[in-house]
């Protein structure tokens, strides 16, 4: 794998993609990985869309801000509208089956599954999706491995949802296999 | 500690800048804090509140930032490490009251966290535009010590020296950073307590009635009693005496005018050393801190691999300002390039120091985006032609 990853995980104020960042963050953190993480800041964390950016390296991050991901999550139509042309040619989209309707073409690829259904239908809690959609992510790209994931939820879930965050993590995984 | 015994390993965590800033503050023994919170330095406040009571510690959400850090103010004159934060707009407000610490010798840490100005400009956004406020924000000669980490790491690292220094040079230090580094969250190394080196206060150890809190006759920074400790003192911010009350003698005042002014200069020694990379045998100079020394590090590297000499340096310690440093670096390169995020504050500072051995440009930024690396590099490759173009003219 490339000795340096930037990851844009995008969906609307709401859906966790702060959370779903610190979250992968930290998991590359305990794999021994530099990271930085960064998220929206401005009144757009209030509503609207919402951004969360990772970048992991095996080397010293000089500029902290992702510019041309490897991997850019969309979990709606706006959120992809806004990204995808940011894509680095040959890196990867996944998107929400359901959400984003409006598929674009490029270079790069396109893997687009139920992430919010799931989380909805699957694990009984449509706020999982971020987690779902992590779960989905690793499973479909080498950006961490599982047990760093499952380690980073466990101890950065809020009080009380470790457990269904881990169940997400784990419908995620089975529904990438399952899309594959 | 027995043979037995393992050493306690350090504690490594993902952290906000903010919140380093607050664990750096914890470890080097702040346990007061005053502040009234403002986007983008909150989290500081919202982390000096949980930490503090667990320790022992005071926290206090004033009414004002003038009220933040006369509370601080007296916080220290009561023998604690105290500090305050805020960003811009609050940090204007403070100024009258940096300008007593300083001149009545009141060591203390004010982080000021930049977003965008003048006034309330853009909240959630950055910028570097106080750099010049934080030299020369309150009136009056005084003497300034202000410290710019880059990285979370950096900003635990910095605050516990900013506590150092201001009680080393029993003054006010000042952390100055951008609303980037405060909300990016990178990997912090904190070592367990004992782990770090931690400065106290010289207090006075003779005869009460002997106590001249003021006086430097053995050339060292005074000791300052605490309240309570039976060495009554006067504390104002009118020209002072040796004891603490007002005077209007000439000689009295120049001469400790002199010795407060320059306590900073007269221990740059103390200072966080600057980051140099490619230096050796740059052509091009990047000149630049904080989050836009970020930026700039990363434009060298893709200057060198473009076959142009670049090198980089980035002052920890932007007051007092790196003199003899920066007219080293110009000494040995065509230009300088300063990059900063405001429409050119410490590039005059940079020309100033480098009494014209090299052409000093600016790559400024004010528009609440970060400076990016590739306008950076741009800057480095107009510089490199123009040199180059000169070059060929003379040989």
């Amino acid at each position: 794998m490339n000795r340096c990853c930037e990851v844009r995980l995008a969906g609307a104020g709401g859906q966790g993609m702060g959370l779903a960042g610190v979250i992968l963050a930290e998991a590359a953190m305990r794999e021994g990985r530099n990271v930085v993480h960064a998220q929206s800041y401005g009144p757009e964390s209030r509503g609207g869309g919402s951004v969360s950016d990772v970048i992991i390296s095996e080397d010293a991050i000089d500029y902290p801000r992702v510019r041309t991901p490897h991997v850019l999550l969309a979990l709606t139509q706006q959120a992809c509208d806004g990204h995808w042309r940011a894509i680095r040619p040959g890196g990867l989209l996944v998107a929400d089956l359901g959400r984003v309707r409006d598929l674009p073409c490029g270079d790069f690829r396109c893997v687009v599954l139920p992430m919010v259904a799931t989380a909805r239908d699957v694990v009984k809690e449509v706020l999982t999706a971020n987690m779902v959609a992590l779960g989905v992510i690793i499973a479909v790209s080498p950006v961490v491995g599982r047990d760093a994931l499952e380690q980073a939820v466990a101890a950065g879930s809020p009080r009380g949802t470790a457990a269904v965050n881990l169940a997400a993590i784990g419908a995620g995984i089975e529904l990438a296999r399952a899309g594959a | 500690m027995s043979a037995g015994d393992r050493a306690v390993p350090p504690e490594v965590s993902l952290l906000q800048g903010n919140q380093a800033c607050a664990r750096g503050a914890i470890a080097a023994g702040c346990r007061f804090f005053a502040g009234y919170p403002i986007t983008p330095s909150s989290e500081i406040a919202e982390a000096m509140a949980a930490l503090l009571p667990r320790m022992g510690g005071v926290f206090i959400q004033m009414e004002d930032e003038i009220a933040s850090l006369a509370a601080v103010i007296g916080a220290s004159l009561g023998g604690m490490k105290a500090m305050t934060a805020t960003s811009g707009p609050g940090f204007s407000l403070m100024q009258e009251h940096v300008g007593f610490a300083c001149h009545a010798e009141i060591p203390c840490v004010i982080v000021d966290v930049m977003r965008g100005g003048p006034s309330t400009g853009l909240p959630t956004s950055p910028s570097q535009a106080d750099v010049m406020q934080a030299r020369w924000g309150t009136h009056g000669d005084h003497p300034a010590v202000v410290l710019a980490p880059a990285s979370s790491q950096e900003v635990f690292d910095l605050t516990v020296g900013a506590f150092n220094l201001a009680e080393q040079l029993r003054t006010p230090v000042i952390l100055l950073y951008d609303e980037v580094i405060a909300h990016l969250r990178e990997r912090v190394v904190m070592p367990p307590a004992g782990g770090l080196p931690v400065q106290q206060r010289r207090r006075p150890a003779g005869s009460v009635e002997a106590y001249r809190p003021y006086a430097a006759a053995d050339g060292k920074i005074p000791p300052l009693a605490e309240f309570g400790t039976g060495y009554r003192f006067h504390v104002t911010g009118l020209a002072h005496d040796e004891r603490g009350f007002p005077t209007q003698d000439p000689a009295v005042i120049g001469s400790m005018q002199r010795r407060v002014q320059g306590k900073a200069e007269r221990h740059r020694r103390l200072l966080p050393p600057a980051e140099r990379l490619l230096m050796d045998d740059a052509e091009i100079a990047v000149f630049a801190y904080g989050i836009a020394g970020r930026a700039a590090r990363e434009a060298v590297r893709a200057a060198r691999a473009q076959g142009i000499k670049a090198g980089f340096f980035r002052p920890r310690a932007l007051w007092p300002f790196p003199d003899d440093e920066v007219c080293a670096v110009a000494a040995h390169v065509r230009a300088v390039v300063v990059a900063e995020m405001n429409l050119g504050q410490m590039i005059h500072e940079v020309a100033r120091a480098s009494r014209g051995q090299a052409e000093v440009v600016g790559c400024l930024r004010a528009d609440g985006e970060p400076i990016a690396p590739e306008e950076i590099l741009a800057a480095v490759e107009t510089a490199s032609r123009r040199g180059a173009g000169a070059g060929t003219s003379h040989g």
